[in-house]
């Protein structure tokens, strides 16, 4: 027990196929809990496919058919009663393009709190302000701030995500901007501040970087430095120089199999398989 | 020295292309002037002929001699109602049933079949429409020659389009941004109503509005199914006509005063003509309008 406690997600004989194809083969794997972890490979050889399958979402994407087991903080993710809805709000998902949505960059972070939660529940500027005003009024009952324990306060929400991705300094004054006029490297901030509102306790990331500048890159690099060990970070990626970077431990995977597992650096020093180190030193790709 | 000269010179085949270029520019422009052009002659002619004939009174009071003098009341109203009472039913049957195709309907057979029927569908003559009408309503359902039996074959007539139209404005909605909110725990329900639809709207409504010119047009589905060449609106009460009557529509009443009424004055049927147009203009105006005022509200 002591030791799925450190794991975060871990699958066993996990096949999945696309219509006919199969797309993973076996995967067998144990990803640690608060590390990052790489996944790496060429191009169609089941790394998103593998990250989407961790909440689930490939089921979204049609015909796709799963067999074999995956636990995700120790609970197994197909058991009847789990909830996708919240399945997916533990695990969260960044993506390649930065997607943010085309409200607001206020409405981006809460969007997650207003679909998981009653109306009535949040707490957002303009109730506020009506309760400022039932104040002066004289109206003290009904649910005003002054029972406000169980309420969710999303000017705060909003604040303590975006100054978690570093965005708040930037976008304080732009909360009401459409998010996706926002620089490229502040939409994907803006996708990552976008989970946080949820508590997610597992970060998917799909090539957050690829496309944004170096300058971008960076930033979205240190940024996961310091979410780090607050959460586990899985991240796809087709920079090697990134795998090793960012990552603790990384995973390489050939054609839906998972070749060889271990931490970054003996993955990248001393392969164990003979696939990786021909990948690693680019001789396919 | 004369090297340096001839490089970027333009050779032969550059001169053709060009020349190719900017006679495909010209052509081009030209047929979309043989479009424009023909359609303001059309607009412009009806109007002129029918200018002598347009009055208010014209629009608000019931022909009298057979239909060759007096108003048009009784048939703009009935046009109205059939497109109205048409449009309640094909709006949101289409609009909800592409929804369904579009964002909840697994690609297998069962649903590529109901897509083949929908796009065939579109293309049916509306004659046939009518006559299915005819079987289906007027006589099956007993609800007779009525404006109810012609309003839902118009719903019948132009609910494929509008699914078709839907669904692609639906289509248009970026598959990242339905992503995004599955990757938080939306349902499919909380994506569609927060995201895909506010972000097709307009869309939506460009297809649906098309339709009622479309269903506003047409007169054999209707004629066949509760139109009638004379049915004056009684003056008493709130509803001009009550639904399971005939009445009169603009189309009907043209077709048979161009055709078939000896003595009308010459701009009559013009003028009803201008009035149809005129019907046709104001609901595509009040949906170019719409769709400006949603438009200016989404940016991607």
């Amino acid at each position: 027990m002591s030791d799925a406690a450190t794991k975060s997600i871990t699958t066993r004989d996990l096949n999945l196929w696309y219509g006919k194809f199969q797309a993973l083969k076996n995967i067998n794997v144990d990803i640690r809990q608060g590390l990052i972890t790489g996944l790496i490979g060429p191009s169609g050889c089941g790394k998103t496919t593998l990250l989407r399958c961790f909440n689930r979402v490939n089921e979204r994407y049609g015909n796709v058919t799963t067999t074999g087991e995956i636990r995700v903080l120790d609970r197994n993710i197909y058991d009847a009663d789990v909830s996708l809805v919240e399945l997916r709000k533990s695990v969260g998902m960044v993506f390649q393009r930065p997607n943010p949505m085309p409200i607001s960059v206020y409405e981006n972070v809460v969007f997650g709190l207003r679909i998981h939660n009653r109306a009535r529940d949040l707490l957002g500027t303009r109730r506020k302000k009506f309760y400022r005003f039932a104040k002066r009024l004289g109206a003290t009952a009904g649910g005003g701030p002054a029972g406000t324990s169980r309420r969710i306060d999303l000017d705060e929400a909003v604040e303590k995500a975006l100054t978690e991705v570093g965005l708040w300094k930037d976008l304080k004054d732009k909360l009401q901007v459409k998010a996706n006029t926002l620089q490229l490297e502040q939409q994907q901030k803006l996708c990552i501040a976008r989970l946080l509102p949820l508590k997610p306790e597992i970060i998917l990331m799909d090539e957050p970087c690829s496309a944004l500048d170096v300058e971008g890159t960076r930033a979205i690099e240190e940024l996961m430095f310091a979410m780090k060990g607050r959460y586990t970070l899985v991240i796809v990626t087709h920079n090697m120089a990134q795998a090793r970077r960012t990552s603790d431990e990384c995973i390489f995977m050939l054609l839906g199999e998972l070749i060889e597992h271990n931490r970054t650096a003996d993955l990248f020093l001393q392969p164990q398989n003979p696939k990786t180190a021909e990948y690693i030193e680019g001789r396919y790709g | 020295m004369s090297d340096r000269q001839a490089m970027f010179a333009e050779t032969p085949l550059g001169r053709r292309k060009r020349r190719t270029e900017r006679v495909a520019k010209y052509f081009f422009g030209f047929m979309a002037m043989a479009m424009v052009v023909p359609l303001l002659l059309i607009v412009g002619y009806v109007v002129v002929k029918g200018w002598p004939c347009l009055s208010w009174e014209f629009l608000t009071t019931n022909p009298r001699g057979g239909g060759i003098r007096g108003g048009i009341w009784p048939a703009l109203v009935g046009t109205i109602y059939l497109v109205g009472l048409s449009l309640c039913v094909s709006a949101p049957i289409g609009v909800l049933a592409a929804v369904y195709l579009n964002e909840y309907a697994k690609d297998n057979w069962f649903t590529r079949i109901v897509n083949l029927a929908v796009v065939n569908l579109a293309g049916v003559p509306s004659i046939v429409h009518g006559l299915f009408g005819v079987g289906a309503f007027v006589y099956a359902m007993h609800f007779g020659k009525s404006i109810i039996s012609a309003s839902l074959t118009l719903a019948i007539m132009t609910l494929p389009v509008i699914i078709a139209s839907t669904k692609e404005a639906l289509a248009a909605v970026p598959m990242s941004f339905r992503e995004a909110c599955w990757n938080v725990g939306a349902t499919r329900w909380q994506t569609i109503r927060r995201i895909v639809l506010p972000n097709s709207i307009s869309g939506i409504l460009t297809g649906v509005i098309l339709q009622v010119s479309r269903a506003a047009g047409e007169t054999a589905p209707v004629m066949l199914t509760g139109v009638t060449v004379y049915k004056a609106v009684s003056d008493n009460g709130f509803f001009l006509y009550t639904l399971n009557e005939q009445c009169m529509s603009l189309s009907m009443h043209l077709y048979y005063i161009a055709t078939q009424a000896s003595g009308a004055p010459p701009a009559l049927p013009y003028a009803i003509a201008v009035v149809l147009l005129a019907v046709v203009l104001l609901v595509n105006a009040t949906a170019i309008t719409f769709r400006v005022v949603l438009r200016s509200r989404k940016k991607w």
